[in-house]
């Protein structure tokens, strides 16, 4: 770890003047990835600022439907908030399926959508590695990447997003609400957040942009569920994750939503697939759509079983928040 | 089942652990957070980045100029050392020199090439990063299954042990049987992972040194020290009065401590080294990586006529080891032919070590695995085969067992676990999208007692001081002495204080092998049973104080007449999920007869947390060995998966009441392995039998499960 110099910021637009100021400038809120990347080498930030204790912290409801949830509300906090729960079991789910209770305890709102990649080889600063020095290589490609992408995964880059709660917030729509370096306003899709993998950034933040605030629409009709698979029952990332949103009633689905996560470097959501859920009571409707989303899926050696394995998962957790017609 | 010992003192009872405040409350110091005389300087390890080679350049400059940096230490200013070779000695290995930055060569990845050591941690720790080391790589070897043509066979294995064994014509037997099996199985490199980290604190006073450190065994660690210093044992002082686990990994000496004595010497000041947890899977050893061919035959009644286990191991070019895998087959079972073979494959990567229950935990994965596929093929009820097979006579030794009560645990255990409820067959079971099984193995190990002596003080006002240097390793071994003087001597036990871990006092076998308790346990009582006899002579008030051994048992009639060991047998309930293949362990339940039990509670743990680990060892553990480098893919505790505790919800275990008087005069015998081992298999077992899905290769994990459903 190299030696850095600490501020803790004063209000959002200040936060963001001051990490935009120095190129070497970064936010740190709860700190649960970023620290655990400053020892490691891996980040090497010659100053922080500490957005943890900004106002960004209280969980409302918008006046046009939907929740305002503040960059700085804990993991913990947000899983168990009554209104979340009700309106949006599938996030609170994914919130509770991610880390320990300790880390979801520190864990913000905004950091857990910028946490990076768990690619061994991006951990450790011995490996070449794109993301962490561009040109260097992919070391994973020809690695152990029993953990990595199955889609949207380039040669320079193989690496996938960790996080549970972005996936929930995908199928949700969520947009991201920011205040940028030059202190303006500004929202983001949350489909929109993630560049495609190669050399350049991993978001489309500027340096120095701050997440104030995810805006959750009012949720779509129908059964939420979120399934996380993974290697032990909890502490895990998932090997897959699968967030559905399913509309069905007499018998007939009517609509729905997928994400999914594990797979790729961002939440994969697919149009072609959702577009299928309008498809009626067919039996075979949610392996079209399992299909459908799994399109150009391509395994790198170890995690070839990640296809099939999604494949699985897809089926199942739309059945189960289909209930009982399928 | 043997009689019931007597338990009219305080032996046996589910003591608290006497030091259990002392650790909750933080008061209980473990190494690094001794203190010494002035306040300590901080060192920090910088490990190579290549497997094989040799260190052509270290360019320390930057580091040296960073603050607080007090030295950087390499091969070119480390003190001399002997040099480390033969990688087979014929002495014990645990004492023998182990230089650090003794020559510029390197021997596998992580291993020391620089020490930085400066005011701070942050200051060592940054200036660590800065040290620019420049390598000539040399082609190095990694990977097992790709190295299997130069396997060798080693002279001996672990603890001396026979390297291949025949007893009867296992070619013979197999060639005729109606029934075999004839199985490979893979077992993952695994580690120790105990939860305190490799440290030290050294400080010098002239020619003598002072170090805390994280030991199993006081004994090796202070021997080792010495000899990679060249100096007498004498001048060092080793304390180790607590330690965060160590699981075989913590019985000899590590660099950290070395290297902080080096520094402190070079310094004249105290200074510290903690090893980081990915600097730990690099330098204390490991569970290698194993291959396992298994084969068995049988009448169609179900007799065992031969069995059949032969292993190839990674070892290292530079230190020898030959984990005994195939060990507990030579006596499990009573079979007429049973052959057994080690071999080991030598790859730039650091040697092993023995790792829990060394042998036996892998060597039951595969061996209870491949006798629950036999009973698969023969229709029969595992615990039923079992029985049918077991032995009273050793049958390779040809001698009786000092007690044997495997099918007791067997019978008890199935009664306890429900056995008789379980789904006959593969996927006959569901609850929604969960196919549930059951699985059972057996556990066997061998018990052992090292030499051992401990004094005993009875002071004017009754109190009673124990000293042995003897280690607590988070077993319980505080409180089990504190019981046993407190009986002997007929005082109450808050009138015993129990001192641990330090040179100073009496040498014991230490923390390993599962002997500790009973090694360290027979020397206190023999000590109180000598004070005592000495105040019956007399009325004074006076000290009493007397020292007290025990022999080990290379020299005790009795392991000489009888073969010795420990066994169990493991119940275990999976729920597998049909569609993605996750293993979840639902329940499990181990039966072991282990002599007389000293603490009801602390071997208990120690039983669950073996078996815990035979859960991880089944499902979780694998460190990944990246051919490309010889690097570890997955160093760190995010992604070298051990349990949590949601995989361990529902682990319980029990004794069989026994009292072993031929293992010593208590009637103990080793609890700390016995529970892993065959626990792992069980749950393989029950994935069988909860899917039909028979996996090979340790751990099992959901692309192994849906590759197959
Ligand atoms: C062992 C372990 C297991 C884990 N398991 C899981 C898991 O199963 N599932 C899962 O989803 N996660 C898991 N996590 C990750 C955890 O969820 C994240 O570490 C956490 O959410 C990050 O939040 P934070 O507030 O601590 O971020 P920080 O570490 O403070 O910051 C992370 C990054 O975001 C930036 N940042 C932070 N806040 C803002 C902001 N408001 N605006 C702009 N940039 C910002 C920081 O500069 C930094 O680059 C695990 C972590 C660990 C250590």
């Amino acid at each position: 770890m190299t030696p850095f110099t600490y501020e803790r910021a004063s209000d959002p637009a200040a936060a963001a003047r001051a990490v935009a100021a120095r190129p070497d400038a970064r936010f740190i809120a709860g700190g649960t990835n970023l620290v655990d990347l400053m020892k490691l080498g891996v980040e090497r930030p010659g100053h922080l600022v500490d957005v943890s204790r900004l106002k960004l912290d209280a969980i409302e409801p918008r006046p046009e439907g939907g929740l305002k949830i503040g960059a700085q509300v804990k993991n913990s906090v947000l899983a168990a908030d009554e209104q979340v729960r009700k309106l949006y079991p599938l996030l609170s789910r994914a919130l509770l399926a991610g880390a320990s209770g300790q880390l979801r305890n520190m864990a913000s709102t905004g950091g857990n959508l910028l946490q990076r990649t768990r690619c061994f080889y991006f951990a450790d600063v011995s490996q070449p590695c794109n993301k962490r020095t561009p040109g260097s290589g992919c070391a994973a490609l020809g690695g152990f990447n029993r953990i990595h992408a199955v889609l949207g995964a380039t040669e320079a880059c193989i690496a996938t997003n960790p996080s549970d709660m972005a996936v929930a917030m995908a199928a949700l729509d969520a947009r991201v609400e920011t205040v940028t370096g030059e202190g303006a306003p500004r929202e983001i899709p949350l489909g929109e957040l993630y560049r495609a993998p190669g050399e350049g950034p991993e978001t489309t933040l500027g340096h120095g942009e701050l997440i104030t605030a995810v805006l959750l629409p009012p949720p779509p009709p129908g059964r939420q569920v979120y399934r996380k698979v993974r290697d032990r029952a909890s502490y895990a990332f998932a090997l897959v994750s699968v967030a559905a949103v399913v509309d069905a009633a007499d018998g007939r689905v009517r609509g729905g939503r997928l994400a999914l996560g594990g797979v790729a470097h961002k939440p994969w959501r697919v149009e072609e697939a959702e577009r299928l859920f309008d498809g009626g009571v067919e039996t075979r409707l949610f392996d079209r759509i399992a299909d459908a989303a799994l399109s150009g899926a391509r395994g790198y050696g170890h995690n070839d079983f990640k296809i099939d394995l999604a494949r699985r998962a897809i089926r199942r957790t739309l059945a189960d928040a289909a209930g009982d017609v399928s | 089942m043997t009689t019931l010992s007597p338990t009219k003192g305080p032996i046996g009872e589910p003591l608290d652990r006497v030091d259990g405040r002392l650790k909750v409350t933080g008061a209980a110091r473990y190494a690094a957070e001794r203190k010494p005389s002035a306040p300590p300087l901080h060192g920090v390890i910088v490990g190579a980045t290549v497997a094989k080679g040799r260190v052509t350049a270290i360019d320390a400059a930057a580091a040296e100029a960073a603050p607080g940096v007090r030295l950087v230490m390499t091969h070119r200013n480390a003190p001399k050392q002997p040099e480390f070779g033969p990688a087979r000695i014929a002495g014990n290995r645990f004492q023998r020199a182990r230089p650090v930055l003794g020559d510029d060569r390197v021997r596998h990845w992580g291993e020391p090439v620089a020490f930085v050591v400066a005011d701070t941690f942050e200051q060592a720790r940054a200036a660590a990063d800065l040290v620019k080391v420049t390598y000539e790589a040399e082609p190095h070897a990694i990977g097992l299954e790709e190295h299997l043509r130069d396997a060798y066979a080693p002279q001996t294995i672990n603890v001396g042990m026979p390297t291949d064994t025949e007893v009867g014509d296992f070619e013979a037997a197999f060639a005729v049987a109606p029934v075999k099996v004839d199985e490979t199985y893979h077992v993952a490199q695994q580690h120790h992972m105990a939860i305190e980290p490799h440290a030290a604190v050294a400080e010098w006073d002239g020619d003598e040194l002072t170090v805390f450190t994280a030991s199993q065994t006081i004994a090796n660690a202070r021997a080792s020290l010495a000899a990679t210093l060249g100096i007498d044992k004498e001048k060092v002082r080793l304390v180790s009065s607590y330690v965060g686990g160590g699981f075989g990994g913590k019985l000899g000496m590590r660099a950290e401590t070395a290297l902080a004595a080096f520094a402190a010497k070079a310094l004249s000041r105290p200074v510290k080294a903690v090893q980081t947890r990915r600097q730990t899977f690099y330098t204390v050893g490991h569970r290698p990586e194993a291959i396992q061919r298994v084969r068995l035959s049988a009448s169609r009644d179900g007799r065992l006529t031969g069995v059949s286990h032969e292993v190839w191991m990674q070892s290292s070019p530079v230190e020898e080891f030959a984990e005994q895998t195939a060990s507990s087959t030579r006596a499990l079972y009573g079979a007429p032919a049973i052959l057994t073979r080690h071999r080991l494959v030598n790859l730039d990567m650091q040697g092993g070590e023995p790792v829990r229950a060394p042998g036996e935990a892998p060597g039951l994965l595969a061996l209870e695995s491949a006798i629950d596929e036999l009973c698969h093929k023969l229709g029969m009820d595992p615990v039923e085969f079992r029985i049918l097979n077991d032995t009273q006579i050793d049958p390779e030794k040809k001698k009786p067992f000092s007690s044997r009560h495997l099918v007791e645990c067997l019978r008890e255990g199935a009664a306890r676990f429900g056995w008789a409820d379980r789904p006959k067959s593969p996927r006959e079971r569901r609850e929604g999208a969960k196919l549930i099984g059951y699985g059972v193995s057996a556990a066997i190990r061998p018990n052992y007692i090292g030499p051992c002596a401990a004094y005993v003080r009875v002071a004017e006002d009754r109190s009673v001081i124990v000293r042995t240097d003897m280690t607590d390793i988070g077993t319980g071994t505080y409180t089990i002495l504190t019981q046993v003087a407190a009986e002997t001597l007929g005082v109450p036990l808050a009138a015993v204080k129990v001192e641990l871990g330090d040179s100073r006092f009496p040498v014991s076998p230490g923390s390993g092998g599962s002997w500790g308790a009973a090694s360290s346990a027979s020397a206190v009582h023999d000590a109180c049973l000598k004070v005592k006899a000495e105040m019956a002579r007399t009325d004074e008030a006076r000290v009493f104080e007397a020292t007290g051994s025990v022999k080990g048992m290379r020299d005790t009639q009795a392991y000489k007449d009888f073969s010795q060991y420990c066994f169990g047998a493991h119940f275990a309930e999976v729920e597998v999920d049909e569609d993605t293949g996750e293993i979840r362990m639902r329940r499990m339940l181990g039966a072991f007869a282990a002599g007389r039990i000293l603490n009801a509670k602390t071997a208990r743990s120690q039983m669950i947390g073996g078996m815990i680990w035979g859960v991880s060892s089944a499902l979780f553990e694998e460190a990944v060995n990246d051919p490309r480098t010889g690097h570890i893919v997955n160093g760190d505790l995010g992604e070298y998966h051990v349990a949590a505790h949601a995989d361990a919800a529902n682990v319980d275990a029990f004794f069989i009441d026994e009292h072993d008087e031929r293992a010593n005069a208590l009637g103990a015998k080793g609890v700390g392995e016995l529970g892993i081992c065959g626990a792992g298999a069980a749950l393989a077992n029950a994935v069988f039998n909860a899917t039909g899905v028979r996996a090979r290769r340790f751990p099992i994990t959901l692309d192994q499960v849906i590759a197959g459903v």
